[in-house]
């Protein structure tokens, strides 16, 4: 495997920009257990965030994939300080904002704003639209040119409300529209930084890509990084210019959009890719690779040893149990694009000779209907 | 609740809720101002006839009492005057027999004395309820208040901070609940007097007011404490809260602006179904003997008598529990309207 491997490249941002902006190295979030009685102790711990390593430079958005339970959102948290890091380093604009006192977040707040998942619990129901939308301002002590009111008006037009609903309630608009609610008040400190939690996940696939492109509008006029958090494979592609794949807290591969959906190296990667599902138009459907993985995510209270994808993945050898891959930069990556995988894949999506299916119910289901094609002709 | 117009569906649409309909033209010229939840509320509770009549109903119980002096002005009686026994009454108009029963039917009713008379003293009972009325609300309403604001600030603080603080309010309350109320009240109203009132004196009737609200306001603000609490542990983990601490607001900020509104809904609601509870728990003090006491009109001190009473004389029990009894049907009725205007779902 030595042969695959070259210098640990420190991972950066793209050439579309230069500047640092946030800088993630070895965040952790462990959840503490408690158990026993009379007295409560520590048993154990969630380790929902397990050294993540991330940069997001000036203007770039980055996505964040991985499944259901991976830590995606609790990084995004983390990030924007909701919860406090257990351990690790939150960089932003050279200041370390790890442990940062809501005080001393006071002049940073503003730069790191946040979109959430649901548009129905995130907009309060008893306030006006204007009075949501105003409420970062008046928190931060912010006085736009012309007032207040009219940046409102100007925030709701950007993101395609008419900003006659000023005094309208959020319960007066569909979802779509309370999720550009949600984005024009994290656009309303000007921020510099903007974690998008699933930000379309709750919409329906219609609004979803009038919201992505209003988000894409606002990255790109306005030069906002993102940090894009999505279990949607296909609107990440669409949406980040580079990509982190995460599983079970860790990152397991990170890169460029390109690399990481068209050279992606490591078996989960090229696992979740295999699993979009996808129209046919026409017959170039077949020339996918096909992999099926088995079972769930383990349980993040205790993660397998060494590499955390090894229970589920189809190349696992002993080494796997016993040595954690670093994220380290392959032989044949581009720059930037880090792998954290003993036996990676190569770099191809492209059909291989043999499908990759884990789960016995499939591959023996799969089994059933190829003998009855086999033996249906020959009982005609 | 389907409104009367729309039932009958007969009707061109346009005429379907006059009221909305209305209200929607008026505003479409001007600006386009949203409808807050609370004026939605509203809207509802206007259209729920039950809920307006009692609230007619209510709201006169309350004005009647602050306005008893008006009415036995009216009445032209006062509720100390022994009528009974006093040389000056009776000479001129006998109201009791020799064995001190009301003459006359129905307990002495007459164009004097408009409910009857008490037996044995004569005083009247219009004028005696009145003020009983008086009496009773405002105390009632004096202790619900008090409740209500210790019951939402421990509930907001337990709630919204969660953890250890949490806890220990939360230990506290259960040790609040697990007294017996009604014994202790019995048997701590005289402590409370004698703790504050030499023995030898008299009580004074404002410190026997005093005494039955600290009381009641002791060991009443746990369920209000409890029902905040568990709105407000769900509100916290709304996003949108969330929201306000990304863009850096302080827990007072968020507790004001983002929880207090929500919670108020639940608040009201709980408010009518306490008032009554406590204007019951009033009366039963004075009815047990450790409320207030004789001459003090009282709601309570009117059922005590009239317990006393029951076999002469029947019909003295008759006014005040009809009154009572319509006044807690109709804020208990209230109290369902106003639940379901606030949440539509949740009612029938």
């Amino acid at each position: 495997m030595s042969d695959n491997l070259t210098l640990p490249a420190q991972q950066g941002p793209t050439d579309a920009s230069t500047e640092t902006l946030l800088e993630v190295q070895g965040l952790t979030k462990h959840f503490p257990i408690y158990g026993g009685f009379p007295i409560k102790r520590k048993v154990g711990a969630v380790q929902a965030v397990d050294g993540v390593d991330l940069t997001v430079g000036v203007g770039e958005s980055v996505g964040l994939v991985g499944e259901s339970g991976c830590g995606k959102s609790t990084t995004g948290r983390l990030i924007t300080r909701l919860l406090e890091p257990t351990a690790g380093k939150i960089n932003y604009m050279g200041q370390d904002i790890t442990h940062a006192s809501r005080r001393q977040l006071a002049p940073v707040r503003s730069e790191i704003q946040m979109i959430f998942q649901d548009p129905y619990s995130s907009l309060n129901p008893r306030q006006t639209v204007g009075s949501i939308i105003k409420s970062p301002m008046e928190v931060n002590g912010i006085e736009p040119e012309g007032g207040q009111e009219k940046k409102v008006r100007e925030l709701l037009e950007l993101v395609g409300l008419n900003p006659e609903h000023y005094n309208r309630f959020p319960h007066e608009f569909s979802g779509g529209q309370r999720q550009r609610i949600g984005v024009a008040r994290a656009l309303a400190l000007n921020p510099k930084l903007i974690v998008a939690d699933e930000p379309v996940s709750a919409l329906d696939v219609s609004i979803q890509a009038q919201v992505v492109n209003l988000l894409q509008k606002v990255q790109q006029e306005l030069g906002i990084a993102f940090l894009f958090i999505a279990h949607d494979l296909a609107i990440v592609r669409h949406f980040s210019q580079r990509v982190a794949v995460m599983y079970l807290g860790k990152v397991v591969e990170v890169g460029d959009r390109d690399s990481i959906y068209n050279r992606p190296r490591h078996p989960y990667t090229h696992a979740l890719l295999s699993a979009v599902p996808e129209v046919a138009v026409d017959d170039e459907a077949g020339d996918k690779e096909r992999i099926r993985l088995y079972g769930d995510v383990p349980s993040p209270i205790s993660p397998p040893s060494g590499c955390r994808f090894r229970t589920r993945c189809w190349k696992a050898q002993d080494k796997c149990a016993s040595e954690e891959p670093p994220l380290l930069q392959l032989s044949g990556n581009r720059d930037g694009h880090l792998t954290a995988c003993h036996f990676p894949e190569d770099p191809t999506t492209e059909a291989r000779a043999e499908d990759v299916v884990l789960d016995p119910a499939l591959k023996a289901l799969e089994k059933d209907t190829a003998d009855d094609t086999e033996s249906k002709p020959a009982k005609d | 609740m389907t409104s009367p117009t729309k039932a009958e569906g007969s009707g061109p649409a346009v005429a379907l809720d006059p009221e909305l309909a209305a209200t929607s033209e008026v505003d479409k010229p001007k600006t386009l101002e949203g409808r807050s939840p609370g004026q939605l509320m509203w809207q509802r509770f206007r259209r729920d006839r039950t809920g307006m009549i009692c609230a007619g109903v209510v709201i006169f119980y309350f004005v009647i009492a602050l306005c008893a002096p008006l009415m036995t002005a009216l009445s032209g009686t006062n509720p100390y005057t022994l009528y009974g026994q006093d040389p000056t009454y009776v000479d001129t108009n006998p109201i009791l027999d020799d064995f001190g029963l009301p003459l006359g039917y129905f307990g002495g009713v007459s164009g004097d004395h408009w409910f009857g008379v008490e037996p044995q003293y004569g005083r009247d009972l219009f004028a005696m309820l009145m003020y009983g009325m008086r009496t009773s609300l405002y105390m009632a309403l004096g202790v619900t208040v008090l409740l209500m604001v210790t019951g939402v600030i421990i509930g907001l603080i337990g709630g919204y901070f969660g953890g250890r603080t949490d806890y220990w309010i939360g230990r506290v309350t259960d040790f609040f609940l697990a007294f017996p109320q009604q014994l202790f009240f019995i048997a701590f109203m005289p402590v409370v007097t004698a703790f504050f009132v030499d023995p030898q004196e008299e009580t004074p009737t404002y410190f026997r007011a005093v005494a039955i609200l600290i009381v009641l306001w002791l060991l009443g603000w746990m369920g209000m404490a409890r029902l905040v609490r568990s709105t407000v542990l769900s509100l916290r983990e709304r996003e949108f809260v969330e929201a306000a601490k990304v863009s850096g607001a302080s827990p007072w900020r968020i507790v004001r602006k983002e929880i207090l509104p929500n919670v108020v809904s639940p608040i009201l609601v709980q408010f009518t179904y306490q008032l009554p509870s406590t204007i019951l728990t009033i009366a039963f003090l004075s009815f047990a003997g450790v409320g207030f006491v004789e001459p003090t009109p009282d709601w309570g001190r009117l059922f005590a008598a009239g317990a006393r009473y029951a076999e002469q004389d029947p019909a003295f029990m008759f006014f005040p529990g009809l009154a009572l009894v319509i006044f807690i049907l109709c804020f208990n009725l209230l109290g369902d309207s106003v639940r379901d205007a606030f949440d539509p779902k949740s009612g029938r």
